[in-house]
């Protein structure tokens, strides 16, 4: 199925720059808290930005003020999730995406690794489960 | 459409027992990361905090596709486009095609008999379970049926019917919730609302013309994965999407508690993105979740396209006066501080939605209204 960024749109003369809508801010705010949060009591938090009344513009703004950390992920589950580190350590964006590579969910995850990165509990039994019976395998044959 | 599950062909009765969500996802393929990103991407779709995601994994695990019997009455088909225009494949599909959506007009591959037949047959398999999504108002039972009929049911013979054994119904859209623009004056058909008819079940309203596509999967979601109905206000909307006003979740709204307002659609303050509220926007007395959600996939919404909010997801906002004209303003003190606050910079805050949206009540009832130019001189 086509998409909406499909549709040619052409814009005549220059485009506005686009105005302070001072909505990137607060949310910066939050992040400050729950990374202190973390610091202290090492309690995750995860910010929904699809939740904020943001304008034109706030969000880049606000990934501007956050920056690039060291660390880029991709995590291919259901479509992919994108996942980066910000130029502060703990505070990772993590963007959800379907299998048309449109985006489903944005977060900020204020954490020591993000959630989707880490093996799920119950993979590492189905693991261990799958590596005895490769190894019992490959014994009875050698 | 994304097929998370086998499609079962249309009138066909309903396997038993049903595999849990759980089971058909990874049966599908689906690892335990997509699941949990699948969770996540849900609580976001339910309005839930992100922190959500644990309990929503706990209870999709084990749930079980609910059958949906969706009736259509006197409406246009804009809350199905709605619905179906959420971009596809996504997690709105996903949980789409993991209810067992038994009876839609507009979805459905049977016609006639057959089509009537798979409703009655849902309806008997699922007893008591079973939830119906109804758009569109109808002709009351006082009303000419004529109106409106179905394969010769009159809409009042066939909702009354079908709800007798359903679980729940989800009003969906403005004329199924408040009756709509069928209900409005002069109302030729009698056109009532679902909750004047259905007192015996409990009735969702998930207004809006049409309502946010998320906002509608986002209802059938929240039952699908806690198995119950979701809180509501006192119009019977989910708090979740419908709980705050346009106006407080507006990005807008530092320019009105500024003082900064947009006088006509192309002076300084509209290319600057001022507030919309002297150009008729509702957003004040407007609960809807399109401030956050968004439209077309978050691309953006009205009041981003610089349009006033027109307060379709209220009742009789197709009565309450010009779309364009700045909101009723009720006599008496209340009013003048509202107005007060816009021009003085004071931020109000919350209260000044919900003083709006009480005011107008009253105020729609005396049909006061202003315009702009009015507005200016009692600024």
């Amino acid at each position: 199925m086509a998409s909406i960024g499909d549709i040619p749109v052409k814009v005549e003369g220059e485009p506005a720059a686009p105005a302070e809508y001072g909505n990137a801010l607060p949310v910066l705010s939050q992040v400050r808290h729950a990374l202190a949060q973390l610091t202290q009591g090492g309690e995750p938090t995860q910010i929904d930005l699809g939740a904020m009344p943001f304008g034109p513009g706030d969000e880049d703004r606000l990934m501007a003020l956050l920056g690039q950390g060291e660390v880029t992920a991709s995590v291919d589950a259901l479509g992919r999730t994108r996942i980066q580190e910000t130029a502060y350590s703990g505070v990772w964006v993590v963007e959800y995406l379907n299998t048309d590579d449109q985006r489903v969910a944005l977060h900020l995850e204020i954490d020591t690794v993000p959630r989707l990165l880490r093996s799920q509990p119950e993979d590492l039994s189905d693991a261990l489960a799958a590596l005895n019976t490769l190894l019992a395998a490959s014994l009875d044959q050698a | 459409m994304a097929t998370a599950t086998p499609q079962r062909p249309q009138g066909q009765s309903m396997p038993t027992p049903q595999p849990t969500l759980g089971e058909s996802l990874r049966r599908n393929g689906v690892s335990r990361r997509g699941f949990l990103k699948l969770c996540a991407a849900t609580a976001s779709l339910m309005a839930l905090p992100p922190s959500m995601a644990p309990a929503i994994a706990a209870a999709l695990e084990s749930a079980r596709r609910p059958s949906v019997i969706w009736l259509s009455f006197q409406e246009c088909t804009g809350c199905t486009e709605s619905l179906t225009r959420s971009f596809s494949p996504t997690v709105e599909n996903l949980i789409l095609d993991t209810i067992s959506l038994d009876y839609h007009h507009t979805l459905q591959a049977a016609a006639g008999d057959a089509a009537e037949h798979a409703r009655e047959e849902a309806m008997h398999a699922n007893a008591g379970q079973y939830l119906v999504v109804v758009d569109g108002s109808l002709p009351g039972p006082r009303a000419n049926p004529g109106y409106s009929t179905i394969a010769g049911i009159s809409n009042y013979d066939m909702l009354m019917e079908t709800v007798a054994d359903a679980a729940a119904v989800i009003a969906v859209g403005s004329c199924a919730a408040f009756g709509g623009l069928p209900k409005a004056d002069p109302n030729p058909s009698g056109a009532v609302a679902v909750q004047d008819l259905v007192k015996d079940k409990p009735v969702i309203n998930v207004s809006g013309c049409p309502p946010l596509p998320m906002v509608i999967t986002g209802v059938l979601a929240q039952y699908l994965t806690f198995g119950k109905l979701p809180e509501l206000d006192e119009y019977n909307r989910p708090l979740a999407f419908f709980g705050q006003s346009i106006h407080d979740r507006c990005y807008r709204r530092p320019f009105y508690d500024k003082g900064l307002f947009a006088e006509t659609f192309d002076d300084e303050g509209a290319k600057k993105g001022w507030c919309l509220y002297r150009l008729g926007c509702k957003g004040p007395m407007t609960y809807n979740a399109c401030a956050t959600m968004k439209w077309n996939g978050g691309v953006s919404w009205p009041v981003e396209a610089g349009a006033p909010c027109l307060g379709c997801s209220e009742p009789d906002f197709w009565d309450a006066g010009g779309f364009y004209d700045a909101l009723s303003v009720p006599p008496g003190n209340s009013g003048d501080m509202l107005l007060a606050a816009g021009a003085a910079g004071v931020a109000v805050g919350a209260g000044a939605g919900l003083l709006a949206r009480s005011k107008t009540k009253s105020a729609a009832k005396q049909h006061q209204t202003v315009t702009a130019a009015e507005l200016e001189q009692k600024l």
